[in-house]
């Protein structure tokens, strides 16, 4: 997908300004804050699962090479191939050779966000076959020739009158008259016009939430049940999955299922949790005749060892999306690439570069909320915070920005001078401000008045009140004592 | 070298090991695959054997499940029936190869045409045979194979499934066990299906709406096969 993060700034704009856009978000809140909370106050266990979960996944990234090669084993004595890929260009002619060789036409897609990151489908085009997307969300995004605004919810971004006027748009073989102005008419349009493509697809491309070392089982989970007939009725299974999805055991699966599905939607459970491994057995009627996993690596190895290779822990639920001030202001398309929110925010960069994605880690008000709910307890907060400090390491970031840190360097490192001038500033703000106690505009801070009104400094400045503060407090504390 | 060498060779350097330190570490890992250890485990579903029937069909309930509870395996067809009729459905179903389903008596129920094996997509009606019951969640395992093609619990709008009261077990754990005991260690068959709820999305506007691609409703029927002396 063609990367726009570098115009970060002007895709927030836009997306400000979109009234329908800025409607469906106001779902984002509704659909996910409120259930999330729920379920996990009804599971007592929650937190300290959020705890096992975290050090699962330490566990595997210190041992992943031997789980890879565990879970290769497993897949081959199985009866099925793990194709090894280091960039897109490798994974995609993994997939197309398979393809090829089986002489696929239709080719159906369960969800997956590496998808996305191949370009699969432009790809699968180019060669003359013709991917279909079956999850529902990504099936509209699809028609729409656009790319998913969130890793669990692609088309969350858009209104159901959106959604409506795509399918009378798209499905011409149906009355142009008929009535769509309920989702569940939508939904059950859908059901019917994918299940022809369920039936006739050559070959079926999933991704994975799991990959399983024990036995050799790739999981996924959802809710649909898309992913289960793209994988159980076409002649070969693509399971297409990056190196840092392995787990130990199927025990293993459990806790990060608990927390999963809680994390993600406010579900106990997805409706489908499913583990396929292998092709079919002889004597079986149905399944595939091939499975393949391909492992696509795109720069994961080199997170390992570094700052942010505890980003290799997210399980991708969506909640640090779902909780972030900026998402629900901005959604998911003014990110510019695959990844949205804080998770994205911190995996763009490393996966496209900071000199492209540097804007992402700045649009943060570093509330802390992402790292309060992620289940794997990634901070991801400390890790933007990483990027900036790299980006100014490598001078990316504007001059104008350079020269103001420059100056409160400068300030930072004189204690005194920075009292008195602070001194200085806070009185004469409160002078600017006049009655109201608002200044509506401040030379150099152009960007900021522009928009919002910047409230007077009131009582002194910061160290002021806290030295007098302190003071109080250690002469009430001398009286109780005497 | 190949892409796999390379990859591998990569997570090496990047986690600096691959020395000295390996032998330690192939032991470690290969300790924790055989031993597969439970995390921890919810006490939620331990529970004596009735109370966790119970649980699980309050669990199925709350995701949409629609549960019958019948005394004995005998009274399934009728149970049957029963769903079909008051759901303005033909009296047609169609079922996998399980000796267990196949020794329901059908026969009873003579307006019944049972098929057998895997769906084509044709069937608005499947019955399968879950190999467990999970009281946790409410979700009923699945396992692929002759006996209960993977296609039944997908393909129709309405999927019946029998569940034994004594196969409701607490957690996903204890289902492990039991596949590992069937199946060998380290086995699976080709799909093992955890399944709590009918099929449902909330792609438009987040809002929750029940069959999407898979079957639009689940009905359970739970045979209660426990002892009279079961607490
Ligand atoms: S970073 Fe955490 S909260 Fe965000 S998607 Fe990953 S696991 Fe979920």
């Amino acid at each position: 997908m063609k990367i726009t993060s570098p115009s970060f700034s002007d895709n927030a704009h836009a997306a400000l300004g979109d009234a329908n856009l800025q409607k469906a978000l106001l779902n984002v809140e509704k659909g996910f804050i409120g259930k999330r909370l729920k379920a996990a106050a009804a599971l007592p266990e929650f937190e300290a699962l959020r705890d096992e979960g975290r050090d699962l996944k330490n566990h595997v990234l210190a041992h992943l090479d031997l789980y890879l090669e565990a879970f290769e084993r497993k897949v081959v004595a199985s009866g099925g191939q793990v194709h090894w890929a280091e960039t897109p260009a490798d994974a995609r002619a993994i997939i197309a050779d398979i393809c090829r060789r089986l002489g696929a036409k239709t080719v159906t897609k369960g969800k997956s966000m590496i998808s996305e990151e191949i370009e699969l489908n432009e790809h699968l085009e180019a060669i003359g076959m013709r991917p279909v997307e079956t999850d529902l969300g990504e099936y509209i995004i699809q028609l729409r020739g656009e790319h998913p605004s969130h890793i669990i919810a692609p088309a969350v971004h858009l209104t159901k009158e959106q959604v409506a006027a795509d399918f009378r748009r798209v499905h011409t073989h149906l009355d142009p008259a008929r009535d769509l102005g309920e989702a569940v008419t939508m939904l059950g349009e859908a059901r019917t016009v994918l299940r022809e493509q369920f039936l006739v697809a050559d070959v079926g491309i999933t991704g994975a939430n799991f990959l399983v070392a024990e036995t050799g089982s790739t999981v996924i989970v959802t809710n649909e049940g898309n992913g289960d007939l793209t994988q159980t009725l076409p002649r070969a299974h693509i399971v297409l999955a990056t190196p840092e999805k392995v787990v130990p055991t199927l025990e293993d699966v459990d806790t990060l299922m608990r927390l999963l599905a809680r994390s993600a939607t406010g579900q106990e459970m997805s409706v489908y949790t499913t583990f396929s491994t292998g092709p079919r057995r002889t004597g079986d009627p149905d399944g595939p005749e091939e499975f393949h996993v391909v492992l696509l690596d795109n720069g994961r190895s080199a997170m390992l060892g570094t700052e942010f290779e505890e980003m290799l822990r997210c399980i991708r639920c969506g909640a640090c999306i779902n909780h972030c001030p900026v998402y629900h202001a901005i959604g998911g398309h003014a990110y510019g690439w695959v990844y949205p929110g804080p998770m994205g925010s911190v995996l763009t960069p490393t996966l496209v570069g900071v000199d492209k994605a540097g804007h992402l880690p700045n649009a943060s008000t570093f509330c802390g909320r992402c790292e309060a709910i992620c289940p794997m307890r990634i901070p991801l907060p400390r890790m933007m915070r990483a990027w900036r400090t790299r980006e100014f390491d490598r001078a990316l970031n504007p001059a104008t920005q350079r020269a103001g840190l420059a100056v409160w360097a400068f300030f930072a490192k004189r204690p005194r001078l920075y009292r008195w001038v602070n001194r200085i500033a806070a009185t004469v703000l409160t002078r600017f401000a006049g009655k109201r106690g608002r200044i509506a505009r401040l030379p150099l801070a152009g960007g900021w008045t522009s928009v919002r009104d910047m409230p007077a400094p009131q009582g002194g400045t910061f160290q002021d009140q806290w030295k007098a503060r302190r003071r109080a407090a250690a002469a009430t504390d001398s009286e109780t004592r005497r | 070298m190949t892409a796999r060498d390379a990859i591998l060779a990569k997570i090496r350097r990047s986690l600096k090991v691959g020395g000295a330190d390996d032998g330690d570490r192939r032991a470690a890992v290969a300790e924790r695959l055989r031993v597969h250890a439970p995390g921890l485990v919810p006490a939620r579903g331990h529970l004596p054997a009735r109370a966790r029937v119970d649980l699980f069909v309050t669990m199925a309930e709350a995701v949409s499940s629609t549960v019958t509870r019948v005394a004995s395996a005998d009274a399934v067809p009728a149970a049957i029936a029963d769903y079909l009729r008051s759901h303005n459905l033909p009296q047609a179903i169609r079922r996998g190869a399980d000796p267990r389903l196949a020794a329901l008596p059908f026969a009873d129920q003579p307006q019944l045409t049972v098929e057998v094996g895997a769906s084509r997509g044709g069937d608005p009606v499947g019955l399968s045979h879950a190999l467990a019951g999970v009281a946790e969640s409410g979700t009923v395992v699945l396992t692929s194979g002759a006996d209960n093609p993977t296609t039944l619990n997908f393909l129709p709008e309405h999927h019946l499934v029998v569940v034994r009261a004594s196969e409701v077990v607490a957690d996903y754990e204890t289902v492990w066990t039991q596949v590992r005991g069937t199946w060998g260690e380290g086995q699976m068959p080709r799909n093992v299906n955890l399944i709590t709820g009918p099929s449902r999305s909330g792609d438009i506007e987040q809002t929750i709406l029940l069959g999407a691609h898979g079957p639009r409703s689940l009905h359970l029927i739970v045979v209660d096969d426990l002892e009279p002396t079961d607490s």
